[in-house]
């Protein structure tokens, strides 16, 4: 058993199922999903349309209307989301558990200065006056390696770069210090070797501080590079569960299908085996 | 050659707001290469791409095509030879036209004859049936409408594609279904592909020799080869090639 879990998992996620109910009928986005997370890593891999962000929404109750969130048992930390009044649910949302979305161009208020924001989500949660806020926000912007906070604490999101508009974001999740960070495609919009970076920012933050982690994305290679465990999803349905550091002995077909169709930097294969689905994996 | 270009320079802005995108680029392309461009964003790579087919001003040396030195504006004939294919083939296409009418609209412009069959031919060459041809882009996935973005480039019958990261909008087993689809497109129809991309990976499948960006300048041309070998000249080609290799605890 892992060791992490011994004090009971962060969170227990049981028979999760969301599903739109719209006017061409029902899309059955996330079924029976179920897992276990403690403080530890977790990667989410699928391809668009897998389920994967809907499943880091229902977490947080953030799944948009008309989506319904069904599960027998939705718990974080002994607190049973599914029941939980609205005001427990707000002061664990971006206090104990928070979400880092892809782009932090849309993420971001555009009318807010970077700092103001980060002071805005520490005081939503917090009794803390203004400098008090302020001084916090500086040092966890110091803390995801902005070299001159001081400056970057009064700019517009219009006027930071990507990689750095990531980590005010993360920067902006973490000043609550929570347990639970989930972390939806945090790096997709950014260049490579900025990519690298911000994870590793975000690694050493999660080990330092002991929080669990979900890292959703699509990459099933760097996921599994970052995380202690991946899941992954394909059609709303769990395919496989796998130890990251045990990709190379992946079974399902379709984890294999997905790491074979990637060109490789080092081997030439031509033509790319292309993925075939089988509908028996939705079954 | 095919395509010269000579100390290209392109500048955005005037004043306080110019930015030099690209500085003093020279490539050169022969007829049936493949060859890409890589760097990361700002890196001027796209820029490069536009310039050659006159959506991006040129502010400083010189760009010929088979030969020819290209006008500004450039000539119809010009868009017989050369094609583009863009990023995000749910912005690349109009949402209000059909297939047909997105296959049509170049072959109208040019007054081009037969356009039913070439029509069905281009649809064939990237593999969708005659079924897709009245369907709106939401009616079709990422990687069909990417298909649908590739037979428009190809109805003309180019011999240069010009493809601005034609798959990173694409999921990845749709990748290497385009990506299968141009290696043969560019075998059969004897093509000239100039590719831009930030993923190595992708640039060393499908180019042989290539040319690695950063800031609008070249860093170095290399070989795919060089690529795979390690036989990289510069720290930063190196450093592209440990980033594209995954996360690491140091």
């Amino acid at each position: 058993m892992n060791p992490a879990m011994a004090s009971g998992p962060l969170l227990e996620v049981d028979d999760l199922n969301v599903r739109f109910h719209l006017r061409t009928g029902t899309v059955h986005a996330v079924r029976g999903l179920s897992f276990k997370l403690g403080r530890e890593r977790l990667g989410i891999v699928g391809e668009s349309g897998s389920g994967k962000s809907q499943t880091g929404r229902a977490i947080l109750g953030l799944t948009p209307p008309p989506g319904e969130v069904t599960a027998t048992t939705l718990r974080f930390d002994g607190v049973n989301l599914l029941t939980a009044p609205r005001k427990t649910l707000r002061s664990l949302r971006g206090g104990r558990m928070t979400m880092v979305m892809q782009d932090p161009k849309f993420s971001l208020n555009p009318v807010m200065t970077v700092g103001d924001q980060i002071v805005e989500a520490y005081q939503a949660h917090r009794k803390a006056g203004h400098a008090e806020a302020k001084d916090r926000a500086l040092a966890m912007l110091e803390a995801v390696k902005i070299r001159d906070p001081g400056r970057v604490f009064s700019l517009f999101p219009h006027e930071v770069s990507g990689g750095m508009g990531q980590r005010a974001m993360i920067a902006m999740m973490l000043v609550t210090e929570p347990d639970l960070l989930i972390a939806d495609e945090p790096t997709s919009a950014l260049d490579v070797t900025v990519q690298l970076e911000v994870l590793r920012i975000l690694d050493e933050l999660v080990s330092e501080r002991g929080m669990g982690l979900i890292l959703i994305s699509h990459d099933l290679k760097l996921v599994s590079s970052f995380c202690d465990r991946v899941l992954v999803m394909y059609g709303g349905k769990v395919m496989e569960e796998l130890p990251a550091r045990e990709l190379q002995k992946a079974r399902h077909p379709y984890t294999l299908g997905l790491l074979s169709c990637l060109p490789k930097l080092h081997s030439g294969t031509r033509p790319l085996p292309v993925l075939t689905r089988d509908p028996a994996w939705l079954r | 050659m095919m395509i010269d270009i000579d100390d290209l320079s392109v500048v955005f802005g005037i004043g306080r707001l110019r930015v030099t995108a690209v500085k003093n680029v020279s490539l050169h392309v022969r007829e049936g290469q493949s060859f890409g461009l890589v760097g990361e964003s700002g890196s001027g790579k796209s820029t490069v791409l536009r310039a050659i087919c006159g959506l991006a001003p040129t502010s400083g040396g010189r760009i010929s095509v088979d030969g020819k030195a290209l006008t500004s504006p450039r000539r119809r004939e010009f868009y017989k030879t050369v094609q583009m294919v863009f990023q995000d083939p749910y912005a690349s296409l109009h949402p209000r036209h059909t297939v047909d009418y997105i296959l049509n609209e170049p072959l109208a412009i040019n007054g081009e004859r037969d356009r039913e069959n070439r029509i069905l031919g281009a649809l064939k060459d990237v593999g969708l049936g005659p079924a897709y041809r009245f369907r709106y882009p939401h009616q079709l996935s990422g990687g069909q409408r990417q298909r649908v973005a590739i037979a428009r480039a190809l109805i003309l019958r180019p011999k240069v594609l010009l493809l601005d990261e034609p798959t990173s909008a694409l999921d990845a087993s749709v990748q290497a279904e385009i990506l299968n689809l141009l290696d043969r497109l560019r075998a059969e129809l004897r093509l000239t592909y100039v590719l831009v991309s930030h993923d190595l990976a992708v640039i060393a499948h499908l180019c042989d020799d290539l040319l690695v960006m950063q800031n609008g300048e070249v860093v170095e041309q290399t070989t795919a080869e060089a690529l795979r070998s390690g036989g990289v000249a510069t720290a930063y080609t190196r450093a592209l090639i440990g980033a594209a290799e995954g996360f690491s605890r140091r």
